[in-house]
């Protein structure tokens, strides 16, 4: 795989750290099942995924990257806040 | 027709001509007491010991493919119960203990072999580790020794001992009851031993949806048509999301790809498991000859049943740290499997909000050595109602409530166990 960090370009697989789903967000209450959710509980799908990986091999900058599960097919990557569906 | 030596005679001298098939091929019937989803491992060991330890016979097995191609046939088959916490340490040893019997029972040689599992040390801090490790193993009533340098060069010396080491070798934790067994041979037994007492295998069968009244499950919508049942078990092992997502859970899993490797086949070289303690990988060989070897995860999520060339370059660079003899052993084959990773390293095996519905997943590296005692309390699970003693402690619950079964105590990280 190829994964195209926004400072960096497009650069190898191994310079970047895998960080986990993109898509969960932290609850804005103390709700135990909204934490519970957030904690532990992941769509985990098969095709389309919005990850977070980090360059820690080379700016160390947090990205977003739309990648598929099934093919490995890398389809964008952005900063985080960068797109607003986020 | 039961395996024997009487039988392999009377089958060579008619040629080996009227050998029959190990298992029928039935049209799967509209109606079961029991539908277990899923033809690896862990579906065909709980449909044997529901026939086998409860009666429950009027059982399909339904395989997307076919039986065994999944991470049963993948894995790198070492067998092992060197766990610390209590719920895994009863759960693995007794999965252990059905293994020495196995291939008895099932009239099947799985070619289970007490080979040892050795796992290196490369630092005083990490041998501190061992020996806790060791000790909680001897409490828990399994075997375990800790090997100093000079012991660990007796037991295996065909490792880098020299002054270059790049992380030299300070010892191990040894399972003398650990080894390995012959994967295939393992779904195989466990299917034929099914379909003796009469359970259905249906193969080339996906499950692409369910049935359902309420909370209560009623069958499943399958690529050859709908089936019904009142109790149905998913052992889907790196695809159970993609089933459970049908009926709105979401779970404590990732689906993670693992590669392994298999070498061009060699003369009797390493007569045990050995993993490295300062990077990933582990190997051993097999009867064939070839060396069985891996590492870890890639550390993303993926479906692909293939892996990519960092890990691989990662994986093999740790081998030949370890044992530099390996740098003129020709690669012959390299897969990957899709594994069913949980928030903290421990499986899944229980009943549901669904009722009739019990999941068994989770199973991370470990689920091949598992495969005889996931049967067993699944099987149970399913028969009673209730979890067996051996998976009370494997709820999906335990998340929410704080009772996690964190091994290594990497946290809700799924790709760290
Ligand atoms: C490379 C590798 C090395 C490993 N090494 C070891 C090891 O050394 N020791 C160890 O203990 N463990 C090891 N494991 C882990 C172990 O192989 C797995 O944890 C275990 O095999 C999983 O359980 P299973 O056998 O039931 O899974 P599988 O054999 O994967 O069975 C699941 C089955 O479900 C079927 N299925 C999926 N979706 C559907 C559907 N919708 N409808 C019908 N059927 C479906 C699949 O086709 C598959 O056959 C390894 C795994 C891999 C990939
Ligand atoms: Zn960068």
């Amino acid at each position: 795989m190829k994964i195209k960090c926004p400072y960096c370009g497009v650069r190898d697989q191994g310079e970047f750290s895998y960080e986990g789903d993109a898509t969960i967000k932290r609850p804005q209450t103390d709700d135990a099942d909204a934490w519970r959710e957030y904690v532990y509980s992941r769509n985990n799908p098969r095709g389309p995924h919005k990850e977070l990986w980090s360059h820690i091999a080379g700016c160390r900058a947090w990205i977003v990257v739309e990648r598929n599960t099934l093919t490995h097919e890398v389809y964008n990557s952005y900063l985080p806040g960068e797109n607003k569906d986020d | 027709m039961r395996y024997s030596g009487f039988n392999l005679i009377k089958n060579a001298l008619s040629g080996h001509k009227n050998w029959q098939p190990a298992w029928r091929d039935p049209e799967p019937k509209s109606d079961y007491d029991v539908l277990i989803i899923g033809g690896g491992g862990h579906g065909l060991a709980t449909a044997y010991y529901l026939a086998r330890n409860h009666g429950i016979t009027n059982v399909a097995v339904l395989e997307k493919g076919y039986l065994g191609g999944g991470n049963v046939g993948r894995n790198t088959t070492i067998v092992r119960s060197n766990y610390m916490l209590k719920a895994n340490a009863h759960f693995y040893e007794h999965s252990l203990k059905l293994w020495e019997g196995l291939s008895q029972d099932l009239n099947y040689n799985v070619m289970f072999s007490q080979r040892g599992v050795l796992n290196l040390a490369h630092t005083p801090g990490q041998m501190d580790a061992y020996a806790r490790r060791a000790n909680a193993m001897r409490l828990n009533g399994i075997d375990a020794e800790l090997l100093d340098r000079e012991q660990t060069r007796q037991f295996i010396p065909m490792l880098d001992y020299s002054e270059n080491a790049r992380f030299p070798i300070a010892g191990g934790l040894l399972q003398p009851r650990g080894g390995t067994a012959r994967h295939d041979a393992v779904a195989w037994g466990f299917a034929r031993g099914a379909d003796l007492r009469g359970v259905d295998m249906i193969q080339n069968c996906e499950v692409t949806g369910f049935l359902r009244d309420g909370n209560t499950i009623q069958g499943v919508e399958t690529t050859r048509g709908t089936i019904r049942a009142k109790k149905i078990g998913l052992a889907v092992a790196g695809n159970t999301t993609t089933l459970t997502e049908k009926l709105g859970m979401r779970l404590p899993i990732e689906s993670h790809v693992l590669q392994a490797f298999v070498t061009e086949g060699l003369k009797p070289f390493i007569d045990t498991v050995v993993t490295f303690g300062a990077g990933h990988f582990y190997i051993s060989q097999s009867d064939k000859g070839g060396l069985v070897l891996g590492g870890d995860l890639d550390y993303y999520n993926s479906y692909a049943q293939r892996g990519n060339l960092p890990t691989v370059e990662h994986v093999l660079e740790c081998g030949m740290a370890m044992l530099p003899s390996l740098s003129r052993i020709r690669i012959l084959r390299h897969w990957g499997g899709v594994m069913d990773m949980s928030m903290d390293g421990s499986p899944i095996i229980t009943k549901t909000s669904i009722k009739g519905l019990y999941l068994n997943c989770g199973w991370c590296y470990g689920g091949f050595k598992a495969t005889p005692a996931s049967g067993w309390v699944f099987a149970h699970t399913i028969a009673n109602d209730q979890p067996h003693e051996y998976n009370a402690a494997f709820t999906l619950d335990r998340f929410e409530k704080g009772y996690l079964i964190d091994e290594r105590g990497a946290g809700p990280v799924p790709k760290a166990h």
